[in-house]
C-alpha cells in the first residue's frame, strides 16, 4: 500500500527547501522583470547560472572568501543585464523574448564546453566550494527539529540562508514598488510612450529593473548550488519555464505571489510525482513504467502554464487590473 | 592521472614532471574534474557512459594511438595504453564522433575502410546504447592514410552548413510565416520539427512500414499536427482575444507539455532512423553521403514550390497580403481565418519535414530534437527578418553555414554560440533583419 505518511513528509519537506528559496527568489527577480516592468525575460536561467558559477569559480579558482565570491556573481549579472539590454529594451518585447533566452543558452553552452574545463569542469561541473561558507556557520554541529523538518547544522545554515535572502529581496521589492521609482515602473508596463511623455526616461528604467530582477536571478543561482555541485545542465530553458509558471501561480505583478507560489509549486509537484510513482510500484496505473511516471509531472507544469495563462493570468493573489500583459 | 609520468619526453625532465604532477593534484583536488590531457582511461568517474575500444594491428595491441571523442557534453581525447585499450566517459545518452589520429600509428599503418566505401574510415560515430558503453574499434593494416587538407575541409565544411541550412530554411519559413500572418512567435514549432522525425521513427522503425511510405504518413501526420494546432488552440485563443504576449508564453507551454509527451512514449534515448547511419550510400564527394545529397536536392524543390505558392499562386497572394496587414486584407474580401488556417497547415508540414531530414542529418530521432534547433530557427528568422518567408530562407542558409563553418576555428561543442551570438548582433545593428522592414519592430 502507499505510505501516505512518508509521501506527505517528502512533499512537506518542499516548504523549507533550498530549491523552493532559490525559486522563489528567481520569481521573485522575473516579478520586477516581467510582472511589473512588462519586460519579458525568458534568460533568468542564464542569470541565475552566472550567479551560481560567479561563485564556485571565483571560490575555487581564485580562492575568494564567501562574500567576495557573492559580489563577484552579482557583478556578473549586472554586466550581462547591461549586455541584454542596449540591444533590445529599444525593441519589442518578444525580441527581448528571444535574446534572453538565446543569452541564457550562450551561458550555459560556454558553461559546457571543454574549451574552458579548467575553470567550469565542462558538462561535469564543479564542486567543493563549500568550506568558506560553511566556516561561517554559527549553528554548532548536530541534528535539529521535529518531523519531517529535521536537517544537520549545514543544511539549517542554507535555509537560513537562502530564505532569508528571500525576505530581504521581498521587502526591497515592496519598498520600492511602492516608491515613486516603482510607480513609474508599473507606468512603463501599462504604457511606455505616457510615461515617456513626462519626461521619464524608460530606458534607463527598464535597464534598472532588468539589472535589480538579475541580481535576484544570481542570488537565486547561488543559493541553488549550495547545498550540491553545480551542473551546467541545471540550467536550461525549462528552468526559467518553471520559474515562470511559478510566477504565474502566484501572480506575476505580487511581492508574495512568487514566494506563495514557489511553495505551492513545489509542495504540489513533489506530492504529485511522489504519488504516481508509488501508485505505479504498488500496480495502479499498470499501462505506466516509473521512468514514464517521472515525466508526467512536466507535461503537468506545460499544461498548468497553458491553463493559467487562458484562465486565470492574474494568479492565485494578482489583481486584474494588474495584469502584466494588457497588450 | 599518474600515466602522465610513463610518457617517453617527459622521462628526462623528472623536476618539471613533480612540478607539472602537483599542479596536475593541486588542478584535481580543486576542481575535481579531469583536465583534457591524455590518459587511456578519461573522465569514466565523473560520467555516466563510455566509449571505448582497442587498437590492434594484426592481433598486436598498439601503444600511444591518440583517439579523440567529440559530441554532446564531451570532447577529449585518450592514449591508448600496453594492451592497446581506451576508453572515454561519456555524459549522454547521444551519438559521438570517435576520430583516431593516423599520424600516432608506426610508419605505413592507417586505418583500413572495411566497407571500400568510406572516404574518412578513421572517423566513426557511436551512439551510447541502452548499455551505456560502446565499442569502437577501427580496423588497422597497411594502407593509405586519410588525410584532409584545410581547403578540403572548408568545402566539406560548406556542404554540411549548406545542407543544415536548407533544413533549417524548411523549419524557418513555417516560423515566419504563422508569424508574419498572426504574430504569434510559436515556441512550439519544435514540437512539430519532433513531430515529423517521431512519426517516421513510429512508422518506418516500429511498425516497419516501408520508408517512402513512413516519410508519407509523417508529412501527412505533420500537416494534420498543424491544423489542429490551430483549430484546436490558436483560433480558440484568436477569438477569445488573448494577446500575442500571453499566446506566446502559452506556446512555451504548450512546448513544454508536447516535449515530455514524446518523451513518455519514446523514452529518453536516441534512435535512428532506417538507413541513418549506414555507410553504404557515401559518396567521394567531399564527404557527402546520398543521403545528404538527397536530403539537399528535397529542401531545395520544396522550398521552391514555396516560393510558386507564395509568388504566383492566388492564395499565395493572399498569405502575404494578410501577413502585411490582416485587417486591410479582411477587408480586400481575403477569408483571413481560412489563409491562417492554410499557413498552419503548411508549417506543419514544413516542419515535419525539416524534422526529418534533420533527424537524418544529426544523426537520431530524440524527443528533445526539435527544441535542440529551436533557437537556431529563431535566429534564422530574424537574421532575414520576422515574418518575411524570404527572409527566414536567407538566414537560415548564413545560421547553417556560419554554424559549420565555424568548427573550423572554434571547439566543434561551441558551434551554437557562435549563431546565437549573431542573433544578438544582428539585433544590436539591424533589429528588422536583412529583408525586413524597419516599421516592423515598432
Amino acid at each position: 500500500m502507499i505510505d501516505w505518511i512518508q509521501l506527505l513528509g517528502n512533499a512537506a519537506q518542499q516548504i523549507l527547501s533550498p530549491v523552493t528559496a532559490a525559486y522563489a527568489l528567481a520569481a521573485l527577480g522575473l516579478a520586477i522583470h516581467f510582472g511589473y516592468t512588462g519586460l519579458l525575460n525568458f534568460g533568468q536561467a542564464g542569470f541565475m547560472a552566472l550567479g551560481a558559477y560567479g561563485y564556485a569559480i571565483s571560490t575555487l579558482t581564485f580562492g575568494f572568501p564567501w562574500w567576495a565570491a557573492i559580489l563577484v556573481g552579482i557583478g556578473v549579472s549586472i554586466i550581462f543585464a547591461l549586455i541584454l539590454g542596449v540591444p533590445t529594451l529599444r525593441l519589442r518585447a518578444d525580441y527581448l523574448a528571444i535574446v534572453t533566452i538565446a543569452a541564457a543558452e550562450i551561458a550555459r553552452l560556454m558553461f559546457t564546453t571543454n574549451t574552458f574545463v579548467e575553470y567550469t569542469g565542462s558538462a561535469n561541473g564543479l564542486q567543493g566550494y563549500k568550506g568558506s561558507f560553511e566556516d561561517v556557520n554559527p549553528i554548532p554541529a548536530g541534528t535539529y527539529g521535529v518531523g519531517p523538518f529535521t536537517y544537520n547544522e549545514y543544511d539549517w545554515w542554507v535555509r537560513i540562508f537562502g530564505w532569508g535572502l528571500v525576505i530581504v529581496a521581498a521587502l526591497i521589492t515592496w519598498r520600492l514598488m511602492k516608491s515613486p521609482w516603482g510607480r513609474v515602473i508599473k507606468g512603463i508596463r501599462e504604457d511606455e510612450d505616457a510615461v515617456r511623455a513626462l519626461g521619464k526616461n524608460v530606458y534607463f528604467y527598464k535597464m534598472q529593473a532588468l539589472i535589480l530582477g538579475g541580481v535576484f536571478g544570481s542570488l537565486a543561482g547561488m543559493v541553488f548550488v549550495l547545498p550540491r555541485a553545480v551542473v551546467p545542465s541545471n540550467f536550461q530553458p525549462t528552468l526559467t519555464f518553471f520559474i515562470y509558471a511559478i510566477l504565474l501561480l502566484g501572480g506575476a505583478a505580487t511581492v508574495l505571489g512568487p514566494i506563495i507560489g514557489a511553495i505551492v509549486f513545489w509542495v504540489s509537484l513533489s506530492f504529485f510525482s511522489g504519488f504516481v510513482a508509488r501508485a505505479v510500484e504498488v500496480g495502479w496505473l499498470p499501462f505506466m513504467s516509473t521512468v514514464q511516471a517521472g515525466q508526467l509531472q512536466f507535461i503537468l507544469v506545460g499544461v498548468v502554464i497553458m491553463l493559467l495563462v487562458i484562465f486565470r493570468p492574474q494568479g492565485i493573489f494578482g489583481n486584474k487590473k494588474e495584469l502584466a500583459f494588457v497588450k | 592521472m599518474a600515466h602522465a609520468a610513463t610518457t617517453p619526453t617527459s622521462r628526462r625532465w623528472p623536476r618539471l614532471v613533480a612540478t607539472l604532477l602537483a599542479v596536475l593534484f593541486a588542478a584535481v583536488a580543486l576542481l575535481s574534474a579531469s583536465p583534457a590531457h591524455a590518459t587511456s582511461q578519461v573522465g569514466l568517474d565523473d560520467n555516466e557512459f563510455q566509449v571505448s575500444g582497442i587498437v590492434r594491428l594484426d592481433g598486436e595491441p598498439l601503444e600511444g594511438v591518440r583517439i579523440t571523442v567529440e559530441g554532446p557534453g564531451q570532447s577529449a581525447e585518450a592514449i591508448t595504453n600496453a594492451e592497446g585499450r581506451w576508453a572515454i566517459g561519456v555524459p549522454e545518452r547521444e551519438t559521438y564522433t570517435v576520430t583516431l589520429d593516423e599520424s600516432t600509428l608506426p610508419e605505413g599503418i592507417a586505418v583500413i575502410d572495411e566497407s571500400g566505401e568510406n572516404p574518412t574510415p578513421n572517423i566513426r560515430e557511436a551512439t551510447v546504447g541502452p548499455s551505456g558503453n560502446v565499442p569502437s574499434n577501427f580496423f588497422i593494416g597497411e594502407g593509405q592514410r586519410n588525410t584532409t587538407s584545410v581547403g578540403g575541409q572548408i568545402v566539406d565544411r560548406f556542404f554540411l552548413g549548406l545542407n543544415f541550412g536548407l533544413l533549417l530554411a524548411l523549419v524557418a519559413i513555417g516560423l515566419s510565416l504563422v508569424f508574419g500572418t498572426t504574430g504569434l512567435s510559436n515556441f512550439a514549432h519544435a514540437e512539430l520539427v519532433a513531430f515529423g522525425a517521431i512519426m517516421v521513427l513510429v512508422f518506418g522503425v516500429f511498425l516497419e512500414f516501408p520508408l517512402p511510405l513512413a516519410i508519407l504518413i509523417a508529412l501527412i501526420l505533420s500537416m494534420a499536427m498543424g491544423w489542429a494546432n490551430d483549430a484546436a488552440l490558436w483560433k480558440p485563443l484568436r477569438k477569445r482575444g488573448v494577446g500575442l504576449i500571453p499566446m506566446m508564453i502559452v506556446s512555451i507551454g504548450l512546448s513544454l507539455a508536447g516535449r515530455y509527451i514524446y518523451q513518455f512514449f519514446i523514452g529518453g534515448e536516441t534512435r535512428q532512423l532506417p538507413f541513418a547511419t549506414s555507410t553504404q550510400f557515401s559518396t567521394d564527394f567531399f564527404g557527402l553521403s546520398w543521403i545528404d545529397i538527397a536530403s539537399m536536392l528535397i529542401s531545395i524543390v520544396v522550398l521552391l514550390a514555396v516560393a510558386y505558392f507564395l509568388l504566383r499562386t492566388r492564395l499565395g497572394k493572399a498569405t502575404r497580403a494578410v501577413s502585411d496587414n490582416p485587417a486591410l486584407a479582411a477587408a480586400s474580401g481575403i477569408d483571413v481565418d481560412r489563409v491562417i488556417r492554410i499557413v498552419w497547415v503548411m508549417a506543419g508540414g514544413l516542419a515535419g519535414l525539416g524534422g526529418i531530414l534533420w533527424g537524418y542529418f544529426r544523426p537520431g530521432v530524440s524527443w528533445d530534437m526539435g527544441f535542440q534547433i529551436l533557437l537556431l530557427t529563431f535566429a534564422a528568422v530574424v537574421l532575414g527578418g520576422l515574418g518575411t518567408a524570404f527572409g527566414a530562407l536567407i538566414g537560415s542558409i548564413i545560421v547553417g553555414l556560419f554554424v559549420e563553418m565555424s568548427t573550423l576555428v572554434i571547439a566543434a561543442d561551441m558551434k551554437y554560440v557562435g549563431a546565437l551570438v549573431v542573433l544578438i548582433v544582428v539585433l544590436l545593428l539591424r533589429p528588422q533583419g536583412l529583408l525586413g522592414r524597419k516599421e516592423r519592430i515598432g
